[in-house]
């Protein structure tokens, strides 16, 4: 048993009318590690995330965070308990300039409160967050319209805005899908510098060979089943996640 | 600057350009000039100085007319709680709702408390704001045309309501109340709502707060994922909306000196809403230039009858297809650029960006 338990979910079930999305995921995730969730499309990865989040409430099961009970809670409530979470499908404020998406994250109620001395000027703040996520600081890219930027760039400023939060927890839904080989090149530095400061990852992921550089073990979803866990390695060896991925039976 | 041919000529586009003046003004610097100074203040000053002196004038306008803007001004107050809900995203059609809480309120607390309007006013201001926003607190999930469908519903059951039941004069109302002490005082209570009202929620929509409420218009998961309580956030934004519109109904409950199911005609959800697309929502400003333009215009239009409604859609239409950005956005655009015409270049891409500094 890991000395120090920071998210423990069981025997989790989520039904959508006869859809199971979710079904019966159990694992255990110890505090400053990185746990990889992968699998075909539509198993479940997602709306796991959702669970854990509170966005969405879970049909049975428990989720724990530091040993306490965090089932079904409200997606602000786990935010403020140090959850931060990114969405696949990277929807920032259009209509608000780049940085001000970030100082929305800087001026929430969690910020303020552990951050508040530290951040000082929210917009410097928020300037300061882009540049750590890649954003040039002397280009206009953060003063720009959010709505025109390019799909990679939203991703990292999700990542802007889930750092801004100081969390625990760092749950990345799909960080690199849209980014390009360089912008994952310069981002997953940042995403040991992440693990390095403590900070606790679960991401959601299909790009297997980037993701394996970040996480020490992985998840894996079937059909909303967890028919895998462990280190990626040895997980990837297996004959059933070879045939989830590859859609053929394996010969053994 | 010469006069721009209607058409643009053939080879010929046509170029908005800041003027210098106001690319100056955008800054500080402006006070260094007078010339740059009075291009800032004027169009303010002019305005604010127009509605402060339009009650002194009581000799030349007709009672009439007094009327009118008096309406007129009601109607920008229910314009502006209007933009406001919208600037959270909630979309309302049902402005009477808020106008007629603040009404029966003021009524009630004057027939059956013996509140004066100097108290009685403000209390109801604040009451039917706090009414307001506990009956629309449980519907504060609903979003986009479901919001509006409820507070579309909500005046017409509690009209019925007071029909069937009885309750606070029925049919007939509450009538007999303490009349205001004068049309100037009227008047100019009403102007300085409207004013006060378009500072303060322009101001609140560059705050913090007003950045969140921005937000959760444009993607509220990603502010509750941001640690927000969103119902929170919206259940001040109604109450923020509310005050003015819960103002206007109790200001109008002692103007007539009654309130009655009227208080709830859809004429207090449609035109405020009109209003607020016509001036261009969004910017406040654009709220009560709106209620400007259709509130006399209605006047002006009294012998068309219900046609009027008709000519409101039709406004309406033309003004969400033609015009979207409202006539202030228009207006102040034309008065801080001119145009000209710069003949094609067919060597220069479309889509390049010409220079120009980004707003910090």
């Amino acid at each position: 048993m890991a000395p120090d338990v920071l998210l423990r979910v069981t025997g989790l079930h989520k039904s959508f009318g006869s859809v199971r999305a979710v079904n019966d995921v159990s694992f255990e995730l110890a505090r400053g590690g990185a746990l990889g969730v992968i699998g075909p499309n539509g198993s479940g990865k997602s709306t796991l995330i959702n669970l854990i989040t509170g966005f969405v409430k879970p049909t049975a099961g428990t989720v724990e965070l530091s040993g306490k009970d965090i089932t079904g809670i409200a997606p602000h409530r786990a935010v403020n308990l140090g959850i931060a979470r990114s969405f696949q499908m990277a929807r920032p404020f259009y209509n608000l300039p780049v940085y001000k998406n970030v100082v929305i994250a800087v001026y929430s109620p969690r910020s303020r409160k552990r951050m508040g001395a530290e951040y000082g000027d929210r917009d410097e703040a928020a300037i300061h967050l882009l540049e750590e996520v890649g954003f040039e600081r002397d280009s206009q890219v953060p003063y720009k319209k959010a709505g025109e930027l390019p799909h990679g760039y939203l991703k990292r400023l999700e990542l802007a805005r889930c750092l801004a939060l100081d969390p625990d927890l760092i749950i990345l839904d799909e960080l690199f899908s849209g980014m390009s080989m360089s912008e994952i090149a310069s981002v997953l530095p940042l995403l040991e510098k992440i693990r390095a400061a403590g900070k606790t990852l679960i991401m959601v992921e299909h790009r297997l060979r980037e993701l394996f550089r970040v996480i020490d073990s992985v998840l894996v979803l079937h059909f909303g089943r967890k028919i895998a866990a462990g280190p990626p390695a040895a997980v990837m060896e297996q004959k059933e996640v070879m045939e989830a991925y590859m859609g053929v039976e394996v010969k053994a | 600057m010469s006069r721009l041919p209607f058409r643009t000529p053939r080879g010929y586009r046509r170029e908005r350009v800041d003027r210098g003046v106001k690319v100056r003004s955008d800054d500080i610097f402006v006070i260094a000039s007078s010339r740059d100074l009075a291009y800032v203040v004027a169009p303010r000053a002019v305005v604010v100085l127009a509605l402060l002196g339009f009650p002194l004038l009581q000799s030349v306008v007709s009672s009439y007319w007094q009327t009118v803007i008096l309406n007129t001004l009601v109607m920008s107050l229910l314009a502006l709680s209007w933009d406001l809900l919208a600037s959270v995203g909630l979309v309302s059609l049902g402005q009477s709702l808020f106008f007629g809480l603040g009404g029966y309120t003021a009524g009630y607390l004057n027939a059956r408390l013996g509140l004066g309007p100097g108290l009685g006013i403000p209390v109801a201001t604040l009451v039917g704001a706090l009414l307001v926003t506990a009956l629309l607190y449980p519907l504060l999930r609903l979003r986009g045309i479901y919001f509006g469908m409820i507070t579309f519903a909500l005046p017409l059951l509690l009209m019925r309501v007071i029909e069937t039941t009885g309750f606070l004069g029925g049919t007939e109302g509450l009538s007999g109340l303490t009349a205001l002490p004068g049309r100037t005082t009227e008047l100019y209570l009403v102007t300085a709502a409207t004013l006060v009202t378009v500072y303060a929620y322009r101001r609140l929509s560059t705050s913090d707060r007003g950045l969140v409420f921005h937000a959760i218009r444009d993607n509220d998961r990603a502010v509750m994922a941001s640690g927000y309580n969103i119902q929170w956030y919206k259940a001040q934004a109604v109450f923020l909306a509310a005050l003015p519109a819960t103002f206007a109904g109790a200001l109008y409950t002692h103007h007539y000196q009654f309130v009655g199911m009227p208080a709830f005609a859809m004429e207090y959800s449609t035109l405020p809403l009109t209003s607020a697309v016509v001036g261009g929502a969004g910017s406040f400003i654009g709220a009560v230039v709106g209620a400007f333009i259709l509130v006399p215009l209605s006047e002006v239009m009294r012998e068309f009858g219900s046609l009027r409604v008709v000519i409101y859609s039709v406004m309406l239409l033309v003004f969400t297809i033609g015009l979207p950005e409202g006539i202030f956005r228009f207006v102040v655009r034309k008065y801080s650029q001119f145009e000209r015409l710069v003949p094609i270049d067919d060597d220069v891409q479309p889509g390049v960006e010409h220079g120009g500094g980004h707003g910090a």
